[in-house]
């Protein structure tokens, strides 16, 4: 097919990639080519001027392009052509892509000094380009976190705006990407860099992300924060606080009334680099029972593992600095056990009879936690968890879970394997929100009746593989744990059969034989039965 | 035990649906035989591949470890002749295959007029997986299919030139009609259709029907001729889109009655003991209320499945749907209907019919004028609740009520604009005056 070779995003036809597409890409490769030229150590003056040119052409490509692409179109459905573009269907140009990616992450994590990153001196290459910029906002020089954190707003600023424009006809698509856009530019880039030039001698806090909740965050209470936390008085504690309520408290009650899309679709960061940048790949997630099976065994195992881990990482470090806390270390270990306990109790006693396959990992996982617990509680040894050093551990999840399962893998095989692997496959908070959506929440997407044509919109560009039409076209409302409620699926829909809604939590789940539109007296017949 | 053996002509939404319930409900052999596809596939999403939506994979509504999970045993054949007196069917490969209890879910095939030029090969319907190849390969782009003929305003014709124009392949839209789909729709509706097929750049020819199909020296296509005025359009392709009828020939020297469709009763029976129909080639003999004695829709093939595969395993039924509903998609408008409207309200009916300033929304009721019993609506640009308007109509609601409770049947995403409020107030003052 002649439009075979196409790299536009948008899925237009090649020929029709018009010379204002041709241009705003030309300018945003300008841009990024200023960043590759520091990174081969061509050295910029004044800094703050060209990284300002960079960003900004970067920034004014996305948005051009946005604009030549969908300005002199209706407002609608832009899904033409994308399965015929080699970018967005895993042609030559998205493996490109995502080996660029990828090495850019692997540079990232594993080799900074690459990037110029000097550690006791002045940084060069691009970490140096930025520094001027990072001075102005926390007043100290860059680091490698810095040139991503900026990239990465840029990115999710960039292409939120091409959501906005790709799905102007949306409400919901605008005020959700409005909402992902906010938090990024504002809690996860600006106010910890604000929040670091109150740092001082006497006061210092760690770099918080508040939105950035454990355990996605996994290493929010490591010692080391904890230390900067509790020494950092009022504000320190406050923060360290807000931090458990987060997990404890306040998650609980958002997902219970609007589902955990409250999260994965309107504040995580994840979850916002998806939904902008990734939204050109949301269709290449697989949909296949097998994959489904996997996803359940691989994202409760990680669960569990940052469970035992950071369990083990906090008893450790109570168990050696005992006096320093208030907390010791087996009230915490009995602690934690009592709360899984009554978590999992609670759970089997309410909702025994919606039990299928979730219980099995939910209980293994448990099973697993308490056994570590009682290793712990009688080893006796500070240091050891279940046998294992803690710090290993955590080393570990860090190595395997923090760099390459969520940066390497999740955002480098975008082109791949679609945008949202790692919040699928990997991300413990997606678990731990996932099991309560799917028991105790009101959220649900509501199918229209018997309107369901079995089309595949929706399954096809379900980020999170869910198969919406196996469900759909049953007349059955789709509960899952893994659904970030995006609501793609229902803006694809052409005959409008799905709802995200949230609503009381009886009939939530209304499986049927026979859908609406038949004889009503055969389906209360069949559906009875 | 040898269980008895139903074997299913016509792997589509009727057949299939009708083979999972059999299969839910009993453990009888089953057999699907199809000589289209191997496995089945969602027809009404053909669409979506030649605009690049969806690959083909994304059509099939069940992964291909279902069917021998469910011991559905499939067969890739075309069936040449029904012999009733034995019990077994002639396949294309000389094959014999015997059955028990026969199904005929055959569904639908694209018309033709005998228009001079008919059978020229870019002169295509779009029913078919082969339709949707030949399309690919008589419109691939508009190098080589300069421009595109659809003969035909109904669903699929609007379909097809949708199609066309995500490959900026210029179409002409010739409608029998005096608006689009005004067999259907009320002018209003019909009328904005008409504005939007415009708005996107096809060339509309309203009350304008087909005389010929020219060709060149090497026998392609090369022009149509237009009846009225004569008038000749250079062009490629042809896509004839004027209605389906039952795809049923197969049948002609078989002792099955048939008259457009299979003849069939209300238990969905032939006038043949094991022989049944179901989908688009079923004509009953006695339709329920108002609906057609043809329904070629979807949701009807579902029905008739749901309601046979009953019968077959031991719970007789009849078919007997609920309320009509339907939906469609034209371009960017989203259509949805409960119950009946009319082009014209019927004798004794009365209408109601609301349009938001600049979008392509508006609503159009229908309801008994005397005692105000709500019959009916059409929506456009706005999504409702089929649960409630199934509930309002088989509760008799009047018009007065449904204009009141509206709200409650919005099913549009959430933070979207409402109008239930202007609605309310247009509906008063026209009450009013
Ligand atoms: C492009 C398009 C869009 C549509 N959109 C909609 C829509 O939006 N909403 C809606 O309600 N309806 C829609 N329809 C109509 C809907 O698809 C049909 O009503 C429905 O598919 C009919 O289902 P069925 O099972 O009766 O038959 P079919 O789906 O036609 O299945 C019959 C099968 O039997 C096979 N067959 C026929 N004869 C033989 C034989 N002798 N031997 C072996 N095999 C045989 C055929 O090849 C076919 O595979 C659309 C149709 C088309 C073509
Ligand atoms: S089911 Fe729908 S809302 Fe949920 S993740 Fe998939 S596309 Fe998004
Ligand atoms: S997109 Fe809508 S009509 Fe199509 S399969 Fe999904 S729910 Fe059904």
């Amino acid at each position: 097919m002649s439009t075979a070779h196409n790299i536009s995003v948008t899925g237009q036809a090649a020929e029709n990639l018009g010379p204002q597409q041709k241009l705003s890409i030309a300018l945003g490769m300008l841009g990024l080519l200023i960043l590759v030229l520091a990174f081969l150590n061509v050295s910029f003056q004044p800094k703050i001027v060209w990284l300002s040119v960079s960003l900004t052409l970067i920034f004014t490509g996305i948005v051009w392009y946005t604009k030549a692409s969908y300005a002199n179109k209706f407002a609608g459905i832009k899904n033409n052509h994308i399965f015929f573009n080699s970018l967005t269907n895993r042609g030559i140009w998205a493996y490109a892509l995502g080996i660029l990616i990828t090495g850019f992450y692997v540079v990232l994590y594993f080799y900074p000094s690459y990037l110029g990153l000097v550690n006791n001196g002045e940084n060069t290459g691009i970490v140096a380009l930025f520094d001027p910029f990072s001075k102005l906002l926390s007043g100290n020089p860059a680091s490698q976190w810095f040139v991503y954190g900026t990239l990465y707003t840029i990115a999710i600023l960039g292409f939120g705006i091409k959501f906005l424009w790709k799905y102007r006809n949306n409400n919901y698509q605008r005020l959700r990407t409005f909402s992902v856009m906010f938090f990024q530019l504002g809690f996860a880039f600006l106010i910890p860099e604000f929040m670091a030039r109150l740092n001082g001698e006497k006061f210092s806090l760690p770099y918080y992300n508040l939105v950035n909740i454990w355990p996605l965050n996994y290493y929010n209470f490591e010692q080391y924060r904890v230390d900067d936390f509790i020494s950092a008085g009022t504000i320190g504690v406050s923060l360290l606080i807000f931090g458990i309520a987060s997990i404890f408290i306040i998650t609980p009650i958002l997902t219970y009334k609007y589902g955990k899309r409250w999260y994965c679709s309107w504040v995580c960061g994840c979850g916002g680099l998806a939904e902008t940048a990734g939204d050109s790949f949301r269709h290449l997630s697989n949909k296949s029972t097998s994959a489904w099976k996997l996803e359940r065994w691989m994202i409760h195992l990680v669960t569990v593992f940052v469970v035992i881990m950071t369990t083990a990482v906090i008893s450790t470090y109570l168990g050696y600095d005992a006096e320093k806390y208030w907390l010791t270390k087996d009230v915490f270990l009995i602690g934690v056990g009592l709360v899984l306990t009554i978590v999992v109790g609670l759970t089997f006693i309410f909702k025994r009879h919606e039990f299928k396959k979730d219980a099995k990992y939910a209980g293994i996982g448990f099973f697993l936690i308490i056994l570590a617990l009682i290793g712990l509680h009688f080893s006796g040894n500070t240091q050891q968890f279940a046998f294992v050093e803690a710090e290993t551990l955590r080393s570990s999840y860090g190595f395997l879970i923090g760099s390459i399962f969520s940066g390497v893998v999740g955002t480098g095989f975008y082109p791949i394997f679609g945008n949202r692997v790692w919040c699928r496959f990997g991300c413990p908070m997606a678990a731990i929100l996932g099991f309560q959506q799917r028991l105790f929440s009101k959220f649900r997407i509501t199918t229209n009746g018997g309107q369901c044509i079995s089309c595949g919109n929706c399954s096809t560009y379900c980020e999170m593989g869910i198969d919406v039409r196996a469900y759909a076209q049953k007349g059955e409302n789709i509960v899952r744990s893994s659904c970030v409620g995006c609501g793609i699926c229902a803006s694809v829909c052409p005959r409008g059969v799905l709802k995200l809604e949230n609503d009381s939590p009886q009939g939530r789940i209304n499986s049927k034989e026979i859908l609406l539109g038949n004889d009503v007296d055969l389906m209360n017949y069949v559906n009875k039965n | 035990m040898n269980q008895e053996h139903i074997v299913i002509i016509g792997n589509g939404i009727a057949g299939v649906t009708l083979a999972r319930h059999i299969r839910k409900n009993s453990n009888k052999r089953i057999t699907l035989i199809s000589a289209e596809s191997e496995h089945f596939f969602s027809r009404t999403a053909l669409m979506y591949v030649y605009m690049g939506h969806m690959k083909w994979n994304h059509l099939k509504p069940y992964e291909d470890h279902f069917w021998k999970k469910n011991r559905i045993e499939l067969k890739k054949a075309y069936v040449e002749e029904v012999q009733t007196q034995n019990n077994q069917l002639l396949l294309n490969s000389g094959e014999t295959f015997q059955y028990d209890k026969l199904v005929i879910a055959t569904g639908s095939k694209p018309n033709k007029f005998g228009w001079p030029g008919q059978d020229l090969p870019q002169v295509q319907g779009l029913y078919s997986k082969q339709d949707l190849e030949k399309l690919e390969k008589n419109a691939p782009n508009n190098q080589i299919c300069k421009r595109a003929v659809i003969v035909g305003g109904g669903l699929i014709g609007i379909e097809l030139a949708e199609m066309l124009r995500t490959r900026n392949i210029p179409v002409t839209f010739l409608v029998r009609e005096k608006s689009f789909w005004s067999n259907v729709l009320p002018l209003e509706e019909s009328e904005m259709l008409n504005k939007h097929i415009l708005e996107h750049g096809i060339d509309l020819r309203l009350n304008t029907n087909l005389k010929s199909i020219e060709a060149d020296k090497h026998g392609n296509v090369k022009s149509i001729i237009i009846e009225e005025t004569g008038e000749q359009i250079d062009c490629n392709v042809v896509g004839l889109t004027a209605g389906v009828s039952p795809n049923i020939d197969f049948l002609k020297n078989s002792s099955i009655e048939t008259n457009h469709g299979v003849l069939v009763n209300q238990n969905l029976q032939t006038n043949i003991q094991h022989i049944y129909a179901i989908g688009d080639c079923a004509e009953q003999r006695n339709p329920t209320g108002n609906r057609p004695p043809i329904e070629a829709v979807w949701y009807t093939g579902r029905m008739m499945g749901e309601t046979l595969a009953q019968s077959l395993t031991g719970n007789p039924s009849n078919y007997k749907p609920g309320n009509w509903f339907n939906s469609a998609k034209f371009f960017d408008v989203e259509y949805q209907t409960y119950g009946w409207v009319f082009p014209k309200p019927k004798k004794g009916h009365s209408d109601f019919y609301w349009k938001a300033t600049i979008e392509n929304k508006c609503i159009h009721m229908h309801f008994e004028t005397e005692s105000r019993k709500f019959t009916g609506i059409n929506t456009f640009g706005i999504r409702m609740r089929h649960e409630k308007f199934d509930a309002w109509l088989n509760q008799e609601k009047s018009i007065d009520y449904v204009i009141e409770h509206l709200k409650e049947a919005n099913f549009d995403p959430e933070f979207f604009k409402k109008y239930e409020n202007e609605i309310f107030d247009v509906y008063k003052k026209k009450l009013l005056n």
